[in-house]
């Protein structure tokens, strides 16, 4: 039990240094390159209910494949997601501190952070890996949620300084990023349906895996497709992998047909 | 020179004991029980926000009666060991029976070496898989640990609450007959315990990582209906 004074409050990372434990690595002044798997493309868009979030799931490590099946979209807590791109190890670590983070508020309060709070909390994890990213560790999160507050889905990016930016239609981060917000940039609308929504993310996935070797694409043999899911006022839901299989199917169909040669 | 007055050890814990009791005996009691779906924990409490129980983990959760300040000390400090335990190792590592044991030790050593002692009596509730392995750890101001089976009562007047819950608990019992059995027990005949008058919290077995819910005062009231 700590005295009054001492107390580290309902934060979990204000605990964890008070007992010694830090969750951020002290790296001085070490310098060297460590070569570490990468996690690549992720995004996130409004819909009509709520948000869209959407990841490969493909980490490397130089011209490497590290692992096929790493999901860097994950639920953050009920109402709210985090996808992250960067140093793979780092970005896991980051993700579980986070998720512990909110639930441990959550617990202590008697009540769950605000969406803006949490985003806040994000960026500031952020900051503090600014260290780390300097010798090239770098972790870059999308964080995206239904306010329950104002009632609508809301999404923020970030920088590597910690800087927290809100957006109103798209997010995208990593490293096939700039397809994949072209495809974005063309399909979005404001008032999307989520099925629709649901199909936008998976093509400018698709896109950038096609240009992009660090994104991987779905993988029909092993049957591994990207994580997609939706958080609106229920809450987060993943989107099952046999709805993706088809909406991969339709548009690898369209593609074909559009490249086909018509006499 | 003064000589202070010899006080013999077993007055003095005699003395400490009776002020403990007195305190918890101030406050209202508290019943947990098995039911169908897992645990239930029935409170009288008229407070909507100072709440009697808590979620200390994903299958574990607290309840205490007695002085507020003290069981929320307690409640924190579960969370807290709870949680970095999880981050540390992993979250299966974390059970109530280590937890339970170090309240324990706290209490037993609060009421030992400090002049007060804490006026509080907890509950830590962890839900198994099967009914089998649901545990009850009671734990009292002394440090004094019982694990319970089935049901357990917290608080002043426990003998006679628990007189009239004996032998109608079983794990099969549906939710609703279960809340209505711990607020009649609760209430006793001469009165009757209104939704807004208690708090009611469910570890349901199967309800995924987190199994810690609030029952709100328009459930219970349907519930007892």
């Amino acid at each position: 039990m700590f005295a009054p004074g001492d107390d580290p409050g309902s934060s979990f990372f204000d605990l964890l240094r008070k007992i010694g434990v830090s969750p951020w690595p002290d790296l001085g002044s070490r310098t060297g390159v460590v070569e570490a798997p990468h996690g690549t493309t992720v995004l996130a868009l409004r819909y009509a209910e709520g948000v869209v979030m959407a990841g490969d799931r493909r980490a490397t490590m130089g011209h490497r494949i590290a692992n096929r099946d790493m999901e860097k979209v994950v639920p953050a807590d009920r109402h709210s997601g985090v996808a992250i791109a960067g140093t793979a190890g780092t970005a896991m670590d980051m993700i579980k501190l986070f998720q512990l983070q909110l639930e441990h508020y959550e617990k202590l309060d008697g009540r769950a952070i605000s969406l803006e709070g949490k985003a806040n909390q994000l960026s500031q994890m952020v900051r503090s890996n600014l260290p780390a990213a300097m010798q090239g560790f770098t972790v870059v999160p999308i964080f995206a949620g239904y306010d329950l507050l104002r009632r609508t889905g809301r999404l923020w990016d970030f920088d590597v300084t910690g800087g927290r930016y809100e957006e109103r239609e798209f997010v995208t981060q990593g490293s096939g990023s700039d397809p994949a917000s072209t495809v974005l940039k063309i399909s979005y609308r404001p008032g999307l349906g989520r099925d629709e929504a649901i199909t936008v993310a998976c093509r400018a996935l698709w896109e950038a895996a096609e240009v992009d070797t660090a994104t991987g694409g779905p993988d029909g043999l092993r049957r591994i497709y990207p994580v997609v899911a939706t958080i609106d006022v229920d809450g987060w839901s993943r989107v099952d992998d046999a709805v993706l299989a088809g909406v991969f199917d339709g548009l690898l169909e369209a593609d074909r047909e559009r490249r086909e040669v018509r006499p | 020179m003064n000589m202070p007055f010899y006080v013999s050890p077993e007055q003095v814990m005699k003395d400490r004991a009776d002020y403990a009791r007195k305190g918890i005996a101030r406050g209202r009691a508290l019943v947990a029980l098995q039911y169908g779906g897992g645990i239930v924990i029935v409170a009288e409490n008229t407070s909507n926000t100072l709440r009697k129980t808590s979620e200390i983990y994903d299958r574990i959760a607290f309840a205490g009666v007695g002085k507020y300040n003290e069981f929320d000390q307690l409640r924190r400090l579960g969370v807290r060991t709870a949680d970095v335990k999880g981050y540390s190792f992993s979250r299966d590592d974390v059970e109530a029976r280590s937890l339970a044991n170090e309240y324990a030790q706290i209490l037993g050593q609060i009421f030992t070496h400090e002049m007060k002692p804490l006026e509080v009596e907890i509950l830590v509730a962890e839900v198994g898989v099967t009914p089998a392995d649901d545990q009850l750890f009671h734990i009292l101001y002394d440090g004094t640990l019982i694990d319970e089976a089935s049901y357990c009562v917290l608080g002043g007047d426990a003998e006679t609450i628990g007189s009239r819950m004996e032998g109608k608990v079983s794990p099969e019992i549906e939710l609703g007959a279960a809340v209505r059995l711990a607020m009649s027990a609760l209430s006793g005949p001469d009165r009757t315990l209104s939704p807004a008058d208690s708090e009611v919290a469910v570890l349901e077995r199967s309800a995924g990582r987190r199994c810690f819910r609030r029952i709100e005062n328009g459930e219970i009231a349907s519930l007892l209906a």
